[in-house]
């Protein structure tokens, strides 16, 4: 039986968890290594970490927090945030995590991801895109965090870094981060078409609904969120929280 | 003391953290002397099969391995690669493996629909033979794969658990003392730690 992965995907800002809507107004949920415990606890599949001010601010990876992270994790973690070379590669997944995520960095080179694949394989490597959508209905890459265009279409951003070596695509909608409205369709269908890797859908999700679309009808094979495992009603109390015994 | 074989390959320090949990002495070492006083062995391995291969050759320590394995019958667990290096070699490369076991490594079948690598959790069971490791393995136990390529065997009597992704693979592998397990224990919640477990504890 296959059972699709459902994965948290948590937010750091310095030595705090945060949640943005479409990229903006972080908002504090808590502390990370206290959070990732309760996930753990939870028995969730996967853990994804971005921290969302390393590519924008140019700093290194805090490594001695991850490694304080990937302590509290009997599931796999993927960590991303400012990742451009092997040696950061080398030194995160020595930290205890199995995955790095690579976004920003593969606009200028995909070099660096075809040298960690050839070390630590493609499975240790995610390749991130997030996508806004354009006013005439196409959707374009951001990196950055969201703040640059790089005018590139996500589908052939997708084919890229397939071809350079990632073993998993992770496919955020900037549109619908935190709106909890449900996946943008159209686009994970666009990216998911294209590549034979799997895709991890992002952003946007509000219900288990949502994701069991998200895999039906745009091919996703995995699906990410986050307000919806930090957030609780609709006053969006932080309360950590993960579906047990689903079906998806 | 479990020694986990160090050639610098993958997330060690996952599977130490987990027998830390357990509390129970492991270490990951590449020091010949630890690893000849070992009670047991894991045998990791991430990535790509020649790259694991050359990796372990370079620390010099298969011959030791070889005699701890073989000659000595200590227990040795493989995971991931790990389970796949005790075979014959893999479709992935060219390097041979260590031919503990008659194992040959398949990738999946290009199917529509079957993305490659495998990557999530997956419910094993028990295939005909019995291995004390898997005794206590509950119904519901779930585990958490992540390959592009399978172990197979026409040895069904050493198909220990099977799993099932657009074909069914051998999950678990096993003859003796030498097991290899195709997921991730280290990562797989209390189901792992049950088995890692089982393995520090029982198979003495």
């Amino acid at each position: 039986m296959i059972r699709a992965r459902v994965i948290p995907c948590l937010l750091l800002r310095g030595h705090g968890l945060v949640k943005t809507r479409k990229f903006k107004d972080p908002v504090y949920v808590g502390d990370p290594v206290n959070a990732v415990r309760i996930f753990s606890e939870k028995e969730v599949d996967e853990l994804v970490i971005l921290d969302i001010d390393a590519s924008r601010e140019g700093c290194e990876p805090n490594y001695e927090l991850v490694a304080e992270i990937a302590g509290e994790c009997f599931m796999p973690v993927a960590y991303g945030g400012g990742i451009q070379n092997l040696a950061q590669a080398r030194k995160l997944i020595r930290c205890g995590i199995e995955k790095v995520v690579i976004n920003s960095a593969s606009i200028e080179s995909t070099g660096f991801i075809r040298e960690i694949a050839d070390v630590f394989g493609s499975q240790a490597v995610v390749g991130s895109i997030d996508a806004r959508k354009t006013l005439l209905g196409g959707h374009r890459v951001f990196v950055k965090s969201g703040t640059v265009d790089t005018k590139l279409k996500p589908e052939d951003h997708a084919a890229s870094l397939e071809q350079a070596g990632v073993g998993e695509i992770l496919l955020t909608s900037i549109d619908r981060d935190g709106q909890m409205q449900g996946y943008d369709i159209e686009l994970i269908k666009k990216v998911s078409s294209k590549v034979n890797v799997p895709v991890v859908a992002c952003g946007g999700a509000g219900t288990l609904d949502h994701m069991r679309r998200a895999m039906s009808e745009s091919g996703a094979s995995a699906v990410s969120a986050g307000s919806m495992f930090v957030f609780y009603g609709k006053h969006r109390a932080v309360l950590i929280n993960y579906p047990t015994g689903r079906v998806i | 003391m479990i020694a986990i074989v160090d050639y610098e390959i993958g997330n060690l320090a996952a599977i130490a953290n987990m027998f830390n949990r357990l509390g129970e002495r492991c270490e990951i070492t590449a020091d010949p002397k630890k690893i000849k006083n070992a009670a047991k062995i894991i045998l990791p391995g991430n990535g790509a099969f020649d790259a694991c291969m050359q990796g372990l050759r370079a620390t010099g320590l298969i011959p030791l391995l070889n005699e701890k394995v073989l000659n000595e019958q200590t227990p040795l667990l493989g995971i991931c690669v790990g389970a796949q290096m005790l075979g014959h070699g893999s479709e992935e490369g060219n390097e041979p493996g260590l031919g503990w076991m008659d194992i040959h490594v398949k990738r999946f079948p290009a199917l529509p629909d079957l993305r490659v690598p495998h990557m999530g959790w997956c419910h094993v069971k028990k295939a005909t033979s019995d291995h004390p490791l898997f005794e206590k393995l509950g119904e519901d136990a779930r585990f958490y794969f992540v390959h592009s390529y399978y172990l197979a065997t026409t040895h069904t009597e050493d198909v220990l658990l099977k799993a099932t992704y657009g074909v069914e693979f051998a999950a678990a592998v096993g003859k003796n003392n030498i097991v290899g397990v195709q997921f991730h224990p280290e990562k797989s919640h209390r189901f792992g730690k049950q088995l890692l477990g089982q393995f520090a504890g029982e198979l003495s």
